[in-house]
């Protein structure tokens, strides 16, 4: 081959690299192993994790364990649509091209919204892509959320918002109860505000009450209602549509995707209207006809939005986005069903029933410290036990149990609170268990 | 949809047991059954099976789609990130339980940060957008913290990838565009006119889109540098020099490195991937929380950081990504990568040594120097003389099995085709493939429509992508219908 291009050696096809540049040493890396060496070397570091079958896992906070139906895994492991890129050849490309419409139908149908992207990264990008819309948009330059938000979320809200200016101010929640302090939002709605982004279920579990008031608060002011969504809530949910939201967005990983230590995820992003829709970020897939019009096919449709035409002036810069995981959402709907989705729901509606009503019969446990209807997560607050969460935490581990994520750090008003996750995983047993070690724990 | 029948259903996650709907406040409740499928387990697998089919991947193919790097992706990374003790990991277990996988990350990150020549890695970022984007917030906090927050202008070459000042633009700075010189590579006095006290940086590519090498790097590094600029390196194009040449020597201060391209990551269909970004010593207090660290016996993440940047997204990155990458290095080894450069280097200069040479195509800027990984090729000959452009060289290619470079791209090159073999295709693919270059020529001179009415062999022909965004024919969910 180095004939045919006149070289002698492969080193000549690097001559061009100023001498002063070209690496002199090798990589500093170790060499090369076999496969089996390698497996071997993986699996040993990876047998040092105890993962959430080996140890009882109450953590959720964003990433939620579920089961992965055994199908899903089987065809996106296949090779036609693991190892294929961006669909810009569309005529190669239908396979997946047809999943990621089918998954822009069926996150449009979950969320009663008109239109969804086919991914983001996942849902804290997918607030911060909102929040920038919101100010498209509406030309406003302050974005209000809730003060018990995720914390990691606010962080990458402010990574997005704050280079271009945008100012974001906090909405107080009501300390009884967990929900959106209406009067302290209306005072902060002005005609600076771009929007309200609300999460549903909230971060702390509570699903919140006064959807309608807030919508009708946020709208009278002329900004826009974001919504940010646990999706498998909405099988049982009043869904975002319906209460006036203008752009949902989420968390698509309980749809199908393991938890893989938090990534990769799957950013859900819907809009409501052609308006919002043309100022949406991501990649979205239409359906079309061949040119000689016999034939249904897909392609990717409004691509001026995006950064490979529009540069500068697009209306986001992502480009690989988590199509797979959009493939697997769209195959754990479709597996589920109406009926599937309402039954798993109820499944969780119950775990979450039956660990409040053991775990606040323990000495000094309040579960949950709101007084709100909580959906598959809720806080457990430890302070009349005068224990704190983080050696609560140390003991349940000791006993093979992980408990819910320590709110005291990032919220200490809430003193030794705990946020608890309980999910189909989870059976009566496994909560009997956690109230049991649990009381072991607080007695000790 | 179609094929609904009520009261199926595919899985069960669990039984079903006692309705609790009545637990829900009323007017909380979803008041309209979800509009699902009601399909079983096999008809969802044959469902997808069938899409998979009219799906074209690099495990059916070849696909020198050019700066994408569609290399063939080991299937032991895949296997080993199918173990539960990956899957179904909690990014908030307490570190005491997570220890393999934080050594992982920590090793991972080691490997990057030799192989660019970095001090220090953040693995958050989920593509390379999403780095880039880290990339020009990382310049940010560093001149907001070094008293130049007055600086506003990105600068950033004619011929760069679009996710480049779309990024730049994200965080609210200008764009000053640079033109190229006549051997393809960017234009020095330019810079040097560009630069000033408003600028934040410059970002780049290197080997550049073209395929060609920068070699006045160090001097526009220079350049950038005295005017108090720093210098962004975009990894798309880092399998051409791995073990060849550093960022770092080349005088950059941040890289970001595409796993989906460079460490054969699957690309899933448009994603996930992974942009870890690598700084210099100088920037490494300012990368996003947490890192991974390791104190000699424990590995841990670092939360405290004060000067940190902030999150560019929720948890640690994409483990299971970085997991694959890590394994495709090993197999690789430190004589592996370098091998693996320079066959991508000179599978894309034996490709473009013939292709040049064939009716109707060329090679712009440059015809003398060696190509790195890939290289543009014009059809604006054949365009002119024929009519066939490198749209519908594209498309025809589809009928002899080989996926279509990137077109159209980069926008300094008429009728172009961006094309990057691989180090993974054999010679006799490489033949293949220039063998169907030729006979496409062969066909526009000859006037045949073939080319024109391409392509034939696909599961569908020609689409008609204008008709998808018309108003009033666009249809984007299964509700919106076409009138």
């Amino acid at each position: 081959m180095l004939g045919e291009i006149g070289l002698n050696s492969v080193g000549e096809l690097f001559e061009d690299i100023p001498a002063s540049i070209r690496s002199k040493a090798e990589l500093p890396l170790p060499e090369i192993m076999s496969e089996l060496d390698a497996r071997r070397h993986v699996e040993e570091r990876l047998a040092k994790n105890l993962s959430t079958r080996d140890i009882l896992s109450f953590l959720g906070a964003g990433v939620w364990p579920h089961h992965v139906p055994a199908a899903i895994d089987a065809i996106i492991t296949r090779g036609e649509f693991l190892t294929s890129y961006t669909p810009y050849q569309p005529e190669i490309s239908q396979g997946i091209l047809q999943a990621l419409f089918e998954y822009q139908s069926l996150i449009c149908e979950l969320t009663k919204m008109d239109y969804a992207n086919s991914s983001l990264y996942d849902w804290s990008t997918a607030a911060g892509e909102a929040a920038r819309m919101a100010v498209r948009v509406t030309g406003r330059y302050e974005l209000l959320y809730p003060e018990y938000i995720h914390p990691e979320r606010l962080a990458t809200l402010r990574t997005f918002c704050e280079p271009i200016g945008i100012k974001l101010v906090g909405v107080a929640q009501e300390t009884k109860t967990g929900s959106i302090d209406v009067s302290d939002l209306e005072t902060k709605l002005s005609s600076r505000a771009a929007g309200f982004y609300m999460e549903y279920p909230s971060f702390l579990g509570v699903v919140e009450g006064k959807i309608d008031e807030i919508e009708s608060s946020v709208h009278r002011s002329g900004g826009l209602l974001v919504v940010g969504v646990e999706p498998i809530s909405l099988g049982v949910l009043r869904p975002p549509g319906d209460f006036g939201a203008d752009i949902v967005v989420g968390e698509g990983q309980p749809l199908g995707s393991h938890m893989n230590f938090g990534g990769p995820l799957l950013g859900l992003f819907a809009c409501r209207g052609d308006a919002l829709l043309r100022q949406m970020p991501g990649r979205i897939i239409g359906k079309t006809k061949t040119q000689d019009g016999k034939q249904d096919a897909y392609c990717m449709a409004l691509q001026t939005r995006e950064q490979h035409i529009r540069r500068e002036k697009a209306t986001s810069n992502i480009c690989t986005n988590e199509a797979l995981l959009a493939l697997a959402a769209s195959m754990y709907l479709s597996l589920l069903g109406p009926k599937g989705i309402v039954d798993l729901c109820s499944i969780i509606l119950d775990r979450t029933k039956y660990a409040m009503d053991s775990l606040r019969k323990l000495p000094g446990v309040a579960a949950p410290k709101f007084d709100a209807f909580h959906f598959m997560e809720f806080t457990i607050d430890f302070d009349k036990t005068g224990k704190q969460v983080s050696e609560i935490n140390d003991d349940l581990l000791k006993a093979g149990i992980q408990g819910g994520l320590d709110l005291s750090k990032p919220f200490p008003e809430l003193g030794q609170t705990a946020l608890y996750c309980f999910t189909e995983v989870h059976t009566h047993r496994d909560i009997d268990m956690l109230a049991d070690k649990l009381r072991t724990v607080l007695e000790a | 949809m179609e094929l609904s029948e009520p009261g199926k259903i595919g899985c069960r996650p669990a039984l079903p047991e006692q309705p609790m709907l009545s637990l829900i406040p009323e007017k909380l409740r979803r008041r309209q059954a979800l509009e699902l499928p009601e399909v079983s387990e096999v008809e969802v697998v044959r469902h997808y099976t069938r899409l998979s089919q009219q799906n074209f991947g690099v495990d059916l193919g070849i696909y020198p789609l050019g700066s994408c790097t569609m290399k063939y992706n080991p299937k032991i990374c895949d296997a080993l990130a199918a173990s539960h003790k990956i899957q179904e990991l909690h990014p908030y277990q307490d570190e005491r339980t997570v220890q393999g996988i934080l050594q992982i990350l920590y090793e991972a990150s080691d490997f990057l940060a030799k192989i660019v020549g970095m001090d220090k890695i953040t693995l958050q970022p989920a593509a390379g957008a999403h780095g880039e984007y880290t990339g020009v917030m990382l310049m940010r906090a560093y001149h907001n913290d070094n008293g130049s927050s007055s600086r506003d202008e990105v600068i950033v070459p004619d011929s760069a990838h679009g996710t480049n000042p779309a990024s730049a633009a994200m965080a609210g700075y200008k764009v000053v565009e640079v033109p190229s010189n006549a051997n393809g590579c960017v234009d020095k006095e330019a810079v040097k006119s560009a630069v000033g006290e408003r600028t934040v940086g410059l970002m780049i590519t290197n080997p550049n889109t073209l395929g060609i090498f920068e070699r006045e790097i160090l001097e526009i590094a220079g350049i950038v540098h005295d005017a108090g600029g720093l210098l962004y390196y975009d990894g798309a194009n880092l399998n051409a020099i791995m073990g060849k040449a550093k960022p770092r020597d080349m005088g950059f201060d941040i890289v970001h490195i595409n796993l989906h391209k460079t460490f054969a990551t699957p690309h899933g269909g448009g994603g996930p991937g992974a942009g870890p970004v690598g700084v210099t010593k100088r920037l490494a207090d300012y990368l996003p929380v947490p890192t991974v660290e390791f104190d000699g016996s424990t590995y841990h993440l670092d939360y405290n950081r004060p000067k940190s940047m902030g999150r560019v997204r929720c948890f640690t990155g994409s483990a299971a990504v970085v997991l694959r990458a890590y394994v495709y290095i090993l197999l690789h080894g430190k004589g592996g990568l370098k091998t693996a450069s320079e066959v991508a280097v000179l599978n894309a200069n034996y490709m473009a040594n013939k292709l040049r040479k064939i009716k109707g195509y060329s090679l712009p800027f440059a015809e003398r120097f060696p190509r790195k990984h890939e290289f543009v090729l014009s059809a604006s000959l054949l365009a002119r003389e024929t009519g066939v452009s490198a749209l519908q060289v594209g498309k025809r290619l589809l009928d002899f099995g080989v996926h279509p470079p990137t077109v159209y791209f980069p926008l300094i090159v008429e009728e172009a085709m961006m094309v990057e073999p691989t180090e993974t295709v054999s010679r006799n693919e490489l033949d293949t493939m220039i063998q169907a270059f030729e006979r496409i020529s062969q066909e526009a001179y000859a006037k045949s429509d073939q080319p024109a009415t391409s392509p034939h062999a696909t599961t569908v022909t020609r689409i008609d992508e204008a008709r998808a965004n018309r108003p009033k024919t666009m249809q984007l969910t299964w509700r919106t219908t076409e009138e």
